[in-house]
This record gives C-alpha cells, structure tokens and sequence, in this order.
C-alpha cells in the first residue's frame, strides 16, 4: 500500500487536525450550535466579543456549550469599522483567555461589509507588534495578500463573496494566485455557500475554509456541517492526488487492442 | 438619602448605582460573573484579573463586561 505523507495544518503555532474553522453565529439556539460543531468536525471556530447581559443572570453562554479548553476559540472583530473597534475587541479577547491568535476584520462598508484594506493594514500591523498571531479576512486582491504577508499575518482570508451572501467562489483566478504567491496559510472566508464550494476552494489549493451562514442557515444545519466536513476533506485530497490534464477530445478509457 | 448608595456608575451602557468601597471584583460577584470567561474595561482601560479586588469604583465610571457569543 502506497503511504501518504502526513498533511498537517497549522496557523502561527497551533496545529488543527481539521482544514475547515466554523462560525459560531446564526444559529437557533446553542444546542444547535454545539451539535453541528461537533458533526462538522472542526477543532476550531470563531466567536464574537460583546457585552455580557447583566439583566439575565440565568441566560445560557456559549461557553457553557462549547468547552474553549476543547475547541480552539478564534475570537474575531465582527462589526468593527474601524481601527480602534477592532484593536480594542482583540485587546479584551485576549485579557479573557489568553488568546493570542485571534481573526481580524475591519469593514468598511455596511452593505457589502466588505473590509476596509487601508485599516486592515494599519491593524494587522500594530496587533503583530502586540504579539498577536492574526488571521486576516481581506478583499481577494493579490496586492493586499502580499501586503498583509509581509506585515506579518499569520493567514490570509480572502472572501469568496460577500459575508453571508452564499455566492460561492466568485474569482477562482485571484484565489488562485494568492495561494501561489502566499507562505502563509490561504483560508477561504465568507460567502461560500454550500458543501461543493468548500470543494472547490480546497481543490483550488487553499489550505482550509471558514463557514458560518452556509451551515447554520441550512434547512438541516447538522447535516449540512456534515456535509462540509467530507466536502473539505474530499477537496483537500483531490489537490493533493493532482487532477487529469483537460483535453477538448475524447480519450477512450479501454484500449482498442484486442477489440473483437 | 440611602447613605449606603454612594455612586452611580455605567456598566455595560447602563446606569447602576453601588455602595462605598466597591471593588470590580465584588461588582463580578453580585452579577455572578467570577467564574465566568470575562474581560473588564475601566473607564477605558483593560484591567487584569489580578487586579480585581484593588480596583475601587468611583461615581460616573464607566464599566464594560464583556464575553464570547456566537459570532462568524
């Protein structure tokens, strides 16, 4: 039998078993949470910082559902538009636990919440210089990769679409040059918007997914987490076996010789 | 008078009132928040859990607690 390198994956330090990070937002209720988590197989997934309820004592938290000794936590900057939001989201996130690799993303525009490249970089910077291992969620510009790279990123996280959009892969060629060109982990984040998209975003190179929408808004969003977890290890093992060459004529799969 | 209301304070955008020589670490308490995964701003500033019980709170100070929630 044929023995197959190990595929590791790692961001900054930390070594993740599984190639696909899931959102922790949408969802009906934690149960629901914790349930497609687990199916989804991932060891790592993103969670927002916000005020507690100081009203409701008795209201369940997510961490009563999903153990942060258990699975990674990557706190993120979810509805920062700038800067100073995010520097201060992250700051606090690590005050709470300790966390040094955290996923940043500064928007710029309610709308399409598309991200702000310019305070992107200005943050990435200044986090890096703080110690922190950044994940960055960034426009799929090749330019703006490499920029972010050079400042010290920890990972690159081009949207495939807009967040929440469910579009799928819209530029299958920028992803593919920033895989090319980057040193650094390529994480497809945003606007994926189910299991084939994951696919083809790991057949394509990038090293893991981030999904959120596409799983906790599905009809079924534990199976649907399912689905995601063999759709991002199939992709993964297609890039790695290597794909055919594309031919535009027929090539028969049984030999002529012999033919009776 | 209640002589025991001695500040009023904003935690969390909300206008609360505490007694004298009121620590962050007793404001946790009586919210049942000292076990849980918290980060505190004081009036700006982030506080360390070591210093919880050293920080006293003073009228119109400005507190946030604030945890993990889902989020993508």
């Amino acid at each position: 039998m044929v023995k197959l390198k190990k595929d590791t994956f790692k961001i900054g330090n930390k070594k993740l078993k599984s190639r696909l990070i899931v959102g922790t937002g949408k969802y009906k209720n934690f149960y629901e949470t914790a349930k497609a988590v687990k199916a989804s197989g991932a060891d790592m997934v993103t969670v927002a910082v916000r005020r507690i309820n100081i009203l409701d004592k008795k209201k369940p938290i997510l961490t009563d559902y999903l153990n942060p000794k258990k699975i990674v936590y990557l706190p993120n900057t979810a509805g920062c538009f700038n800067s100073i939001e995010a520097l201060r989201t992250l700051r606090l996130a690590r005050e709470m636990g300790g966390w040094k690799l955290v996923k940043l993303e500064v928007l710029g525009d309610k709308k399409t919440l598309y991200p702000n490249m310019i305070e992107t970089l200005e943050s990435t910077k200044i986090l890096v210089k703080e110690g922190f291992k950044v994940m960055v969620y960034c426009t799929d510009d090749p330019l703006f990769a490499k920029k972010l790279e050079d400042c010290g990123a920890s990972a690159i996280m081009p949207l495939a679409s807009p967040i929440g959009s469910g579009l799928g892969l819209q530029n299958k060629i920028n992803i593919s040059m920033i895989i090319k060109q980057s040193r650094v982990p390529v994480i497809v984040d945003a606007g994926i918007g189910t299991a084939s998209d994951a696919t083809i975003a790991m057949e394509l190179g990038c090293d893991g997914v981030l999904i959120n929408s596409a799983i906790a808004k599905a009809k079924k969003p534990v199976l649907m987490a399912k689905a995601f977890k063999d759709a991002v290890i199939s992709g993964r093992n297609s890039y790695l076996a290597g794909r055919m060459s594309k031919n535009n004529l027929a090539i028969p799969s049984s030999p002529y010789k012999g033919l009776i | 008078m209640n002589s025991l209301i001695m500040a009023k304070i904003q935690l969390n955008g909300k206008k609360v009132d505490i007694k004298t020589n009121y620590s962050i670490f007793d404001l946790l308490k009586k919210y049942k928040l000292l076990n849980k995964k918290v980060a505190i701003e004081y009036n700006g500033q982030i506080i360390p859990k070591g210093s919880f019980k050293k920080k006293y709170l003073k009228h119109n100070d400005k507190i946030e607690i604030v945890h993990f929630i889902g989020g993508g």
